[in-house]
């Protein structure tokens, strides 16, 4: 083997060098068998450092390239590319993690150069054992799939419809508009929030490039990149798209209700055939089966008797459509639910009648809620005199959710608001921890609720009860708090309390995560590519999230994220076609014993048996690369490129230089420096 | 001057989840044990177990396989044919007398580094507790005067 290995150990400042002694790495790894040259330098990434790489591969025709810095997944791609400049094939270059895995985690400095060495001598071994290798070209279809149409799903649709692409919307209520269609002012311009999501939703509703499905469900998803084929559900209404007018009759001749537990968070009721709201896109109705007094017994039929269209748009024989589509790309915008507050039961919501969550509050002061957007007791009568808006229900808090929801404290203000503008004499008090207001117009917003007269408790509520202990406490809801500002317990004897919970996952989002191919974290949020640098994009490969269901984010941030996600996947439709690794398995039909073992591990299919010549086949464009097939395979013919059995295996010895020939240990007293 | 036994664990850990989530243990400065040298699969599902079987032949006192919660596998369902087959080299190293501490299974997502940490934290001490391997003796039963006169593992990977 007459192979030039070039090692390259990287101080990264102080960061490695404070730790791990890097003169002394990089001049052991000089006398590594095959090392041509071994350099240290204090920033391998710069400009300066990546020239030192491609310097030396020129002057002194270095074939491989070993890179001791930080992790592959900040600059692999940094280092590949400098190879490549100088006219080397990027993947015979090896980066191994003396920073994130080493440094970054020990102060023992003898031990992390050690390790350090053991790291540099596996990447040298492996590198040695390195192909050469093309990167692969995959089509972008040019169709796009967005899943929720909540105000996140509907930016990122109207985005790239405008930019003149095909867009898929499904969405799995009757109607889009998501949470944001049921809350009644938005914080901090108290803009009314229908009037600014109406013009969107009708925008989508009648764009010549999004496709609408509402009432629908996404069921599988296969492919990868570019060419996902996704099969969608398209419940049955029992309503005909195609004649129906929207004009209502059906609606209104019903005559049977029931409680409204989705939109009007049961506050309110609707009837059987319905819109979950007048402004509903699309205007079709759709029949509730379960209480549907035709389908459970036979009877009525009062809205296909009186609807007008000929002909008749109620069709009960109406069943689910499958659809599959071909797209690009993916868009995931599922959403939020709010915290079950009945899960603090000593707040008393379910069993005090006139403890109410927040989106029950919504909808009673929304004009064209159930109540006119009159604040009201249970009774529906009764104005209430005193308010408390308790924060934090659920969030900040280690036995619910630790995080923080960010919008709760905006949108009690906006409550207390609200309620001061509708019940001019009412004592409102806002239970708090903190307040948080960080974004625009927000404080400011905070100061005008002060000017208002609101009283402010700095403290977590302990109970909410009806036991009275006063006179005047009867009749009355009693909170109590403790208020740390005077360092003293209170009981407020209100009429009305508001809780505020935390905006939490969906609970399927463990499904919609398997569906997709993506992850979740602990809380059910869906994990982006980084936190900080890629917030819409997730770990898979054309698969893009946006909005709440990344994490609790109030109505600009969530936009600006749909907005995002669409510029991405305009992007990669834009390029046409994109290059991917091609760290991909092969079967080298020779060895291939025709067992057929591998042909049901992968999960992508991407394995055919040929029954001719009973030899199995990998389709390089549906391969992902995962090696299982590689690993199971009992003749050790599959070969997975760039993580061939021969290059781990040399690894292995390489990391366990100081200890290697199983001759077994000799434990050495570590010799500690004066 | 201690003579402390530092047991070396050989970490097989998937690229997508247990990889990031060393990667997030040391941006985050969690402080663990230095004892796991990390070698990065794309899947967990791509251990053979004779990376196992190697690693612990070349020197190594314990190897750590990580990879992503059931359910969460990039690959969609590699990390279960690792479970399929981390149980049966379990029966297997047991029949040759290595203990359960030296070869373990571990599941950590990407935001999970703290848990990775402690994972490696506690299986060093566990091996700092069973002490070094030594293959050649104890496994493969030489005589205990250098290379062992025992029966070699035949490995299919010389091939490749």
């Amino acid at each position: 083997m007459s192979e030039k290995v070039g090692v390259y150990v990287c101080h990264c400042g102080t960061n490695i060098a404070k730790v791990v002694d890097v003169e002394e790495v990089s001049t052991w790894a000089g006398e590594l068998e095959n090392v041509e040259v071994a350099r240290n330098y204090k920033f391998m990434c710069s400009s300066l450092g990546q020239d030192l790489i491609e310097e030396d591969i020129k002057e002194k025709g270095l074939t491989r390239v070993v890179v001791a810095a930080c992790s592959p997944h900040m600059h692999e791609k940094t280092f590949r590319s400098a190879c490549e400049r100088a006219g080397l094939n990027p993947f015979l270059c090896e980066m191994t993690n003396t920073r994130e895995h080493n440094a970054w985690t020990t102060k023992d400095g003898v031990a992390a150069t050690k390790k350090a060495k053991a790291l540099v001598n596996a990447a040298v071994k492996r590198v040695l054992e390195q192909e050469p290798l093309e990167e692969i070209p995959v089509e972008i279809n040019e169709n796009t799939l967005v899943v929720g149409g909540g105000i996140a799903g509907i930016s990122a649709a109207l985005e790239l419809a405008n930019s003149g692409r095909h867009v898929i919307l499904v969405e799995r209520e009757p109607s889009i508009g998501g949470h944001m269609a049921q809350l009644d002012k938005t914080f901090p311009t108290l803009d009314c929030s229908a009037c600014i999501l109406t013009p969107r939703m009708v925008e989508v509703g009648q764009h010549d490039n999004i496709t609408l499905l509402t009432y629908s469900e996404v069921e599988k998803v296969d492919g990868y990149l570019g060419n996902f084929v996704v099969n969608v559900r398209k419940k049955a209404r029992y309503v005909d798209e195609e004649h129906c007018t929207g004009c209502g009759i059906c609606i209104e001749k019903c005559p049977f209700s029931v409680v409204d537990d989705v939109f009007e968070a049961g506050l309110g009721k609707r009837k059987v055939i319905y819109r979950p709201f007048p402004q509903a896109v699309p205007k079709y109705p759709v029949i509730d089966t379960e209480n549907c007094v035709y389908f459970q017994r036979g009877k009525c039929k009062a809205c296909q008797i009186f609807c007008p269209t000929n002909p008749n748009s109620i069709d009960f024989e109406q069943e689910d459509e499958m659809l599959q589509f071909e797209v690009g790309n993916i868009i995931v915008a599922t959403g939020y639910d709010l915290f079950d507050v009945s899960r603090i039961p000593h707040y008393g919501y379910g069993r005090l009648a006139n403890v109410f969550t927040s989106l029950e509050f919504e909808r009673m002061v929304n004009a064209s809620g159930p109540t006119d957007g009159k604040i009201v007791l249970r009774d529906m009568e009764s104005v209430p005199e005193s308010v408390a808006i308790i924060h934090c229900v659920g969030s900040r808090d280690e036995n619910y959710h630790e995080y923080c929801s960010k919008v709760c404290c905006m949108y009690s203000l906006k409550f207390a608001h609200l309620i001061h503008e509708r019940v001019p004499d009412a004592e409102v008090y806002n239970c708090y921890i903190d307040m948080r207001t960080p974004g625009k117009g927000y404080e400011e917003f905070y100061r005008r609720l002060l000017d208002e007269g609101t009283h402010f408790i700095r403290g977590k509520v302990a109970d909410i009860t009806d036991a009275a202990r006063y006179k005047e406490e009867e009749g009355k809801i009693i909170v109590q708090v403790e208020d740390t500002l005077i360092g003293r317990q209170r009981r407020l004897p209100v009429d009305m309390v508001i809780l505020s919970p935390a905006m939490e996952a969906k609970p399927d989002s463990k499904e919609i995560t398997q569906l997709f191919k993506m992850g979740c974290d602990f809380d059910g949020f869906f994990i982006e590519r980084h936190p900080k640098l890629d917030p819409v994009a997730t770990m898979t490969e054309g698969v893009f999230i946006a909005g709440a269901c990344q994490g609790p984010k109030d109505v600009p941030d969530t936009v600006a994220q749909g907005a995002a996600a669409a510029a991405r996947v305009s992007g990669l439709i834009n390029l046409g076609t994109v290059m991917v690794e091609p760290v991909r398995a092969s079967v080298n039909q020779e060895i291939c014993s025709g067992c057929r073992i591998c042909n049901n591990l992968c999960p992508y299919n991407a394995i055919i048996f040929h029954e001719e010549r009973e030899v199995s086949e990998v389709i390089t464009a549906l391969c992902q690369g995962c090696g299982t097939c590689v690993a199971a395979c009992p003749s050790a013919a599959i070969n997975g490129a760039h993580f061939t059995n021969n290059q781990i295996m040399h690894q292995i010895e390489g990391i366990l230089w100081d200890v290697g020939n199983g001759n077994g240990r000799v434990v050495e007293p570590e010799v500690v420096p004066a | 001057m201690s003579e402390q036994f530092e047991p070396v664990i050989v970490g097989f850990l998937c690229n997508w989840c247990s990889y990031r989530a060393a990667d997030l243990a040391g941006t985050s400065r969690v402080q663990y044990a230095p004892n796991m040298r990390i070698i990065r699969l794309m899947c967990s599902g791509r251990l053979d177990p004779q990376f196992v079987m190697k690693a612990l032949k070349e020197g190594a006192d314990g190897v750590m396989i990580a990879g992503c919660h059931p359910g969460e596998c990039h690959y969609v369902e590699g990390n279960i044919k690792t479970l399929r087959r981390f149980i049966l080299l379990r029966t297997v190293l047991r029949q040759m007398g290595i203990e359960d501490e030296r070869v373990q299974l571990v599941w950590a997502s990407a935001s999970e580094g703290i848990i990775l940490a402690r994972a490696v934290d506690k299986m060093t001490e566990e091996l700092r507790a069973l002490g070094p391997l030594r293959w050649k003796e104890n496994v493969l039963g030489g005589n205990g005067h250098g290379p062992g006169v025992g029966i070699e593992a035949e490995m299919a990977y010389e091939e490749v």
